[in-house]
């Protein structure tokens, strides 16, 4: 079984609101999954959970077989300790909306931060994959740049560059374009594209109708905190079988 | 005659004018007070860098760094537990700085001064018995009085620091395998030190002159110093003009350190950008000349 991440009847609450429900999803070791669907259906909350920076609140969500935020214990699971999530979330790279780059470190420095100083590898060998990295995203002669001196794309891209260097066994992308002025979409997209093409395994929450039915291997439609309809992206957006999905389609393209 | 050639006229400036011959006027005044008032001037000049005088000045300053230091400390420490998910710190913190905000300094200062009386020795849970009185010198308990209580306001400047940080800071830092307290001390903390600076720099400013407290309980700062002079030679007012000018020169001293520690903390916040940087380049040199 090669599924890098698994979502097990998940659900999530916020106090009496229910966020998640029954939610499942395995996505697969190089797989490209783009979750789609209208605002407040729950796609960002569930790329949070996986990500542990939300606890759940029923079911379950591995890692590479590693069970996320919990010890199992016979039949009980035993939340894990600050340290040891923190550990867990080495695995899983997030890209925020809004970059959150570190406004007081370089570019550079942002890519080195993870791997130098928390997962303590070697300062040398870090900095020359951080800087064949920005190559990548086409942002080597930046290295010394201040985040506050970049556009948004090329934020974002730095942002892209700062999670791959923690080599992680999966990359989240909450809405990476949503924040951005229409003509820097592209230069982020084709980053992710050329990574999806690289075989990493990507779950991408995106309004970007157009990236998904290119990229994805599989296209999730959530609605209300709930998985309605999964897909390949001639199912789900070229010639849409599920009605709900049809009129969201139709809606936004 | 064409619209556009009128000319611009420039009105006389009366009320600037006004307001300077009053000021002038004022300054002049305050001056010739002093000039005719009993004021024996070589007094002044005499004590102004005399031995003594000079070890209260020496002790004013170490009391409000090591006062500002353990303060520092104690407020970051308490801010942080305030912002925590454990109930049982956040309600420490909050008991913490009702305690020592609500009390006033004076107070705090007397009641470690007088420790001995409740508590005639001290120990760690019996082991290493202390009496009292010897370890709770005028310095320690002004130490502990000060710095303790100014650990509750620097809380509080702290916590709104932390607070003007961006929540997606902390998820950022999360998302690459730090812990809360790691990412609060490498990521957050120091974008929050663009916010809490300028107040520190103003409360260091207040601790400075904050001091002369300890005078009461005997620790030999500037304006005890000067007190012992003058009631030996019954020169009051020279003497505490001495005082006076020494508390300026700190201060002054202090606000110029704290222009370059709050340029040190806004690093990265584009006023160093590529747009920006001929200006922020001219008022440099123009500060500098």
């Amino acid at each position: 079984m090669a599924s890098i991440l698994q979502a097990i009847h998940v659900q999530k609450y916020y106090g009496a609101f229910q966020a998640l429900n029954d939610v499942s999803l395995s996505v697969d070791r190089g797989e490209v999954a783009c979750i789609i669907g209208p605002s407040g259906s729950g796609k960002s909350t569930l790329l949070r959970c996986a990500s542990q920076l939300e606890g759940i609140d029923g079911g379950v969500i591995t890692v590479d077989g590693e069970i996320a935020g919990f010890r199992r214990s016979g039949d009980t699971l035993v939340p894990l300790g600050d340290s040891q999530i923190a550990r867990q979330r080495q695995n899983v790279g997030m890209v925020f909306q809004r970059f959150n780059l570190f406004p007081h470190r370089s570019v550079l420095e942002n890519l080195l931060e993870g791997p130098v100083r928390v997962q303590r590898r070697p300062a040398d060998e870090c900095r020359k994959e951080a800087l064949a990295l920005l190559e990548r995203v086409g942002l080597a002669a930046k290295a010394t740049a201040y985040p506050n001196e970049l556009s948004g794309g090329q934020q974002q891209r730095v942002a892209i560059a700062r999670a791959l260097a923690m080599r992680p066994k999966i990359l989240l992308f909450d809405e990476p374009t949503s924040a951005l002025d229409p003509e820097l979409v592209g230069e982020v997209l084709s980053v992710m594209k050329e990574l999806a093409r690289s075989g990493m395994t990507m779950i991408v929450v995106t309004h970007e109708i157009a990236f998904c039915r290119e990229v994805a291997d599989r296209v999730v439609f959530m609605d209300a905190g709930a998985i309605i309809a999964t897909g390949s992206p001639e199912d789900m957006i070229v010639r849409p079988q599920n009605p709900r999905v049809a009129s969201f389609i139709s809606a936004v393209l | 005659m064409d619209v556009g050639r009128l000319k611009i006229s420039r009105p006389i400036p009366y009320r600037q004018i006004a307001a300077s011959v009053l000021l002038f006027v004022f300054l002049a005044f305050i001056i010739h007070a002093f000039w005719v008032g009993q004021i024996e001037w070589h007094y002044v000049s005499g004590y102004l860098f005399s031995a003594p005088i000079l070890r209260g000045v020496r002790g004013t300053i170490v009391m409000t760094i090591c006062a500002m230091v353990i303060g520092i400390l104690l407020g970051t420490t308490i801010a942080i537990m305030r912002m925590s998910a454990n109930p049982a710190l956040r309600w420490a913190a909050t008991g913490y700085i009702w305690l020592f905000r609500g009390t006033p300094a004076l107070l705090q200062l007397l009641l470690w001064f007088n420790l001995a009386l409740i508590f005639p020795t001290i120990s760690l849970f019996g082991f290493f018995p202390v009496n009292t009185v010897e370890v709770m010198t005028p310095f320690v308990a002004a130490l502990l009085g000060l710095g303790i209580q100014q650990g509750a306001y620097t809380a509080e400047v702290v916590r709104s620091g932390i607070l003007s940080v961006d929540r997606g800071q902390m998820e950022a830092a999360q998302s690459i395998g730090m812990t809360k307290l790691r990412a609060m001390l490498t990521i957050v903390l120091p974008q929050a030190m663009r916010v809490i600076v300028p107040p520190i720099g103003n409360e260091t400013i207040g601790m400075v002159k904050l001091t002369s407290l300890a005078s009461v309980i005997q620790y030999s700062e500037v304006l005890r110093t000067v007190g012992d002079v003058y009631y030996a030679n019954s020169r009051v007012i020279e003497l505490l003009i001495v005082a006076g000018i020494w508390y300026m020169v700190i201060v002054t001293v202090l606000s110029t350190g704290q222009s370059y520690i709050e340029k040190y903390f806004s690093k990265g916040w584009g006023r160093a950008a590529p747009a920006v940087k001929p200006l922020a380049d001219g008022r440099a040199a123009m500060g500098a000349a």
